[in-house]
């Protein structure tokens, strides 16, 4: 079908088609040249015997110029940040700066060696001292560890703080409080840690229902998980007195940081109760999501926590003469919950982090947080007459419409995600939070210009219109893509995983 | 502040719009005790031009311009320029998990193609589109066998990287596992009579690796034989990924859980790093993390997706397989393009130079001083254990000051190997690096006679 709206941001043009590399492989082509061997030639049969390999299998041959032609030509099949708005709610898809990347490829911090001499490491020490203490003075925390490797795993290993610290009491306790409105990650992380979940239901604002976690809040809660602004956007106002029910039970508040880009230099967890949290910086400090990581995801304590931190943990040793102090890596902490990751956690991440914070100081990370609200409110003002919203409590960062209206002819969010691909954005979140039947979560970050977000907001209103005059064409979206809506159920079904040659089976 | 694309006339317009008087009434839902009145503590606004300064100062605040012997989990390998040149592509670099399938087939295409090579190269039928890194992966491959099995015994080689092993029992610890650590021999492997006495009908899995820390590699097939005989799965980490060039895979195993580092990712003070999981298919529906798979669209043109969601976090919530959201999806594309550029025939000659390399070091240093290598004999990749009649600590403070990392003293996690260290050497080391490495043991040797 032909397309019927006025697009603005986009027109189609060609892109190439490109097969899988084994298809273009060819014996003997190369795109590599080893130096000459400089010490004695080995034969690997003669040396590992029976533990030798004969064959590599389908491993590709390729020229350089094929490989650049082809990861560049699959490049172009990719939607990204740099190419427009990219309104995920609760992945704060922000501009990733360039000079990050720069400074994070620079030798003495691309080749450092997790176990070369500390008094060689003092750069890459430096480095994690001083983004940990802007990452502490930013959440209003003691003390904080940046081995996790991406927000799950910073929760794991906030769980498993909370775990250690009801330990050293005596008892580890059994249940984990968990929204409705949650990421699917906090229940699977509370099982990982051995805690059994406890479903907290939302009231008719979305929020946290005060009175109904007073009753459920016992000495057999560990923590309840909370994420603030909550997942439909809203600052849960009652902050203190969820902490103090909490608290007066010995129980800890967790606070899922990633929805950090709404306060950041405007409050700070730590002043409003919370005890222990994770910071996504792929999401609040514009390391890139790179399609799915690497992230990091640093966690963040009350001094209660402190002893139970991985190992090991950079720390400033005794002044030399000239009043300097190393940095060094402690290891000796017998009461920590033990490693979650070899080495450090991902460094180069860090670095990036850090050049973010450095770029923006005080004013620009304010600035970015009242800029990354005020671009989702805008987006709210212009959409909440052609869009449901189911609940009318302002909201900070993001905004969650349900497609309530648009069903009746039929139309349900995932349809008018992929229809605003047609006019040259990104989807928002589909269906979560869970809380909302049919959501449509927009997180436009602070990266939007006025004239992007206007852009949006046609595409959008658009989108509802067509969807009442004609709902064929957005349940047939997208049509100005390379390929229409795959075949999930048989992808599911009969689960092709890899490359096997025409006609062979594995 | 230069990444935020607004005019403060635009400001004031679209608050206006909104409604609101003041950018801070629509923050007027944070209680006013809560707000913060004053600046945050963290650096002043930077130029450009300063950021890479700092960083370039920092830069110079570690090692650079040394040769390094050190391996031991992170390996420097070269990194051929079309890496960084293709993932920073903004398409790569600034694309999210590829959820919207219409949108992210050059991410998903790519992931299939890295899932493909890693099945190639480990022997296995499938594997997944990335883990954090070897360690976690090492210990969710542990979980995974646990659920596959329904049983909770856990042994885990002594051999198997010691941080591997921390991270092990971290992971371990709340889910009911007992995790027991195997001994290894004279020969720097797993004990092959400590394993068959230990296994039994109550056990899940065997953790290996292979090459493992010592550089030595296990004898797979004689291990899968005494672990499948109780019914137990295999497990085999592999730290060094380069080994598989010319080692024989793992194909008994029933998990291979690696740590793709050496295919073209930077050291990076440890991190990121790019795990993996590999396994038989029959494991498929209890594997861990983002699957790609190949399928088709309405017009039956070739594509790609993400598949069998239903075993993960934002499914099955806390009956997810793992919580794992997040991957390192980048760094496989490194580890992918990497495998390109070598290809068939270049992955088995850069690690046949590695071999060569590791087996010309081992044989010049060891016999310097009195120096010995453990565990001699024993196939080997690109690492070896010596023993010297110093402790590698004195011994490598000597060397730092010619400029050369030694290798890592194993006395921490190894009190009773003595006086060891772990060295390695790949294609990056020089015949000229060697020698000068085995020259100044020389030196210090007879100098420490001396001091005798």
């Amino acid at each position: 079908m032909a397309f019927e709206g006025n697009r603005r941001k986009v027109s189609s043009h060609l892109s190439q088609n490109e097969s899988l590399v084994f298809e273009k492989s060819s014996p003997g082509k190369k795109a590599y040249k080893m130096p000459p061997l400089d010490v004695p030639d080995v034969d690997p049969e003669t040396l590992l015997g029976e533990a030798a390999r004969s064959d590599l299998g389908l491993m590709p041959e390729l020229s350089e110029i094929e490989i650049i032609r082809h990861f560049t030509r699959l490049s172009t099949w990719n939607y990204a940040i740099d190419l427009g708005m990219y309104p995920l709610g609760s992945c704060t898809m922000k501009y990733n700066p360039r000079v990050n990347e720069f400074v994070a490829r620079m030798e003495g911090i691309a080749e450092a060696h997790p176990y070369q001499p500390e008094s060689l490491s003092q750069g890459a020490l430096a480095i994690i001292h001083l983004l940990k203490s802007c990452l502490l003075d930013i959440t209003g925390m003691d003390t904080i560890t940046l081995q996790p490797a991406a927000g799950a795993h910073g929760e794991f290993t906030g769980i498993l703080l909370t775990r250690a610290y009801h330990q050293s009491k005596g008892n580890p306790r059994r249940k984990v409080i968990i929204p409705d409105s949650a990421h699917g990650t906090n229940p699977a992380t509370a099982a990982i840690c051995g805690y059994q979940v406890e479903n907290l239901r939302s009231n008719s604002l979305g929020m946290v229902d005060v009175a109904q976690l007073e009753q459920i809040v016992t000495e057999d809660t560990a923590a309840l998980m909370l994420t603030n602004p909550s997942t439909i956007g809203v600052f849960e106002s009652e902050i203190h007195k969820i902490a103090d029910i909490l608290h007066a039970k010995g129980a800890l508040l967790y606070m899922d940081g990633a929805n950090m880009n709404a306060l950041v230099g405007k409050t700070r967890p730590g002043d409003f109760g919370v005890d222990v949290m994770h910071l996504n910086l792929h999401k609040t400090f514009s390391t890139p999501h790179g399609g799915g990581g690497p992230g990091s995801g640093p966690v963040a304590a009350k001094k209660i926590l402190e002893p139970f931190l991985p190992t090991p943990v950079v720390v400033e040793g005794p002044p030399d003469q000239d009043g300097r102090r190393m940095l060094r890596l402690d290891y000796d902490r017998p009461q920590s919950v033990g490693r979650v990751r070899m080495f450090y956690g991902n460094f180069g991440m860090f670095v990036r982090a850090l050049a973010y914070i450095m770029a923006n100081g005080p004013d620009g990370l304010r600035q970015t947080t009242e800029d990354a609200v005020l671009n989702a409110n805008y987006i709210r003002k212009n959409l909440e007459d052609v869009y449901e919203l189911p609940y009318r409590t302002p909201t900070l960062h993001e905004v969650v419409f349900s497609d309530r209206r648009q069903t009746q002819k039929g139309v349900k969010t995932g349809d008018i995600a992929k229809r605003l691909i047609d006019y040259g954005f990104h989807p928002y979140t589909t269906s979560f939070p869970l809380i909302v039947p049919g959501a449509l979560m927009i997180e436009p970050t602070e990266s939007e210009s006025k004239e992007e977000l206007d852009l949006f907001i046609d595409a959008m209103r658009q989108i509802a219109r067509e969807a009442e005059e004609n709902p064929e064409l957005v349940l047939n979206a997208p049509h100005a893509t390379r390929i229409s809506r795959l075949d999930e159920v048989t992808a599911a079904r009969k689960p092709v995983l890899r490359y096997t040659p025409a006609g062979e089976k594995v | 502040m230069r990444y935020l694309p607004k005019s403060p006339g635009e400001r004031i317009a679209m608050l206006k719009d909104i409604g609101a008087g003041s950018i801070d009434d629509l923050f007027s839902t944070i209680p006013e005790e809560y707000r913060l009145e004053r600046d945050l503590v963290v650096p002043r606004q930077m130029a450009e031009s300063e950021i890479v300064e700092y960083f370039r100062q920092a830069s110079a605040n570690c090692a650079t311009g040394y040769t390094s012997f050190l391996g031991a989990g992170a390996y420097r390998h070269y990194r051929p320029v079309i890496i960084d040149s293709l993932v920073q592509r903004g398409e790569f670099l600034t694309s999210y998990t590829p959820y919207q399938a219409e949108i992210t087939q050059g991410t998903l295409q790519a992931i299939f193609e890295f899932q493909t090579m890693i099945c190639e190269l480990t022997g296995m039928d499938i594997a997944n589109a990335s883990m954090y890194e070897g360690s976690t992966g090492a210990a969710e491959s542990v979980t995974m066998a646990v659920r596959i099995t329904d049983r909770t015994g856990v042994f885990v080689a002594r051999t198997v990287h010691p941080e591997y092993r921390e991270v092990m029992r971290t992971y371990a610890q709340h889910q009911g596992l007992e995790a027991q650590t195997l001994p290894f021999g004279d020969d720097g492997r797993l004990d092959l009579a400590a394993l068959e006495g230990s296994v039994t009908d109550e056990t899940a899995c065997v953790l290996v690796q292979s090459p493992n820390f010592f550089g030595v590699i296990e004898d797979i097939p004689a291990i899968a034989e005494i672990v499948h005989r109780k019914g137990a799965l295999l497990i085999v980490s592999i730290a060094e990924a380069i080994s598989l060039g010319v080692v024989r895979p793992p194909v008994e195993a029933d998990i291979v859980s690696l740590e793709a580092q050496s295919f073209g990712v930077a050291l990076s003070y440890g991190g990121p790093y790019c795990g993996v999981i590999a396994a038989k298919e029959k494991y498929l529906r209890q594997m861990p993390g983002r699957l790609v798979g190949e399928t088709v669209d309405t017009e039956g043109r070739r594509g790609f997706v993400l598949t069998l969601s239903t075993r993960e976090q934002h499914i099955r919530r806390e009956k997810a397989t793992s919580n794992i959201c997040t991957n390192q999806a980048l760094v496989a594309l490194m580890a992918t393009i990497f495998l390109t550029v070598y290809g068939k025939q270049g992955i088995r000659e850069l690690a046949t130079h590695n071999l060569a390399k590791a087996n010309y070091a081992a044989r010049q240093i060891s016999g310097v001083g009195g120096a010995r290598l453990l565990f001699d004999g024993s196939p080997r990749f690109n690492e070896f254990v010596l023993e010297t009649s110093e402790s590698p600590d004195q011994l490598n403070a000597q060397l730092l000051k010619q400029k050369v990392i030694g290798g890592l003293p194993l006395s921490r996690w190894y009190p009773e190997l003595g006086h060891a260290s772990l060295w390695c050497t790949t294609e990056l080391n020089t015949r000229e690096q060697i020698d000068q490495a085995v020259s100044l043991l020389q030196h210090e040797s007879e100098a420490a006679l001396t001091r005798a």
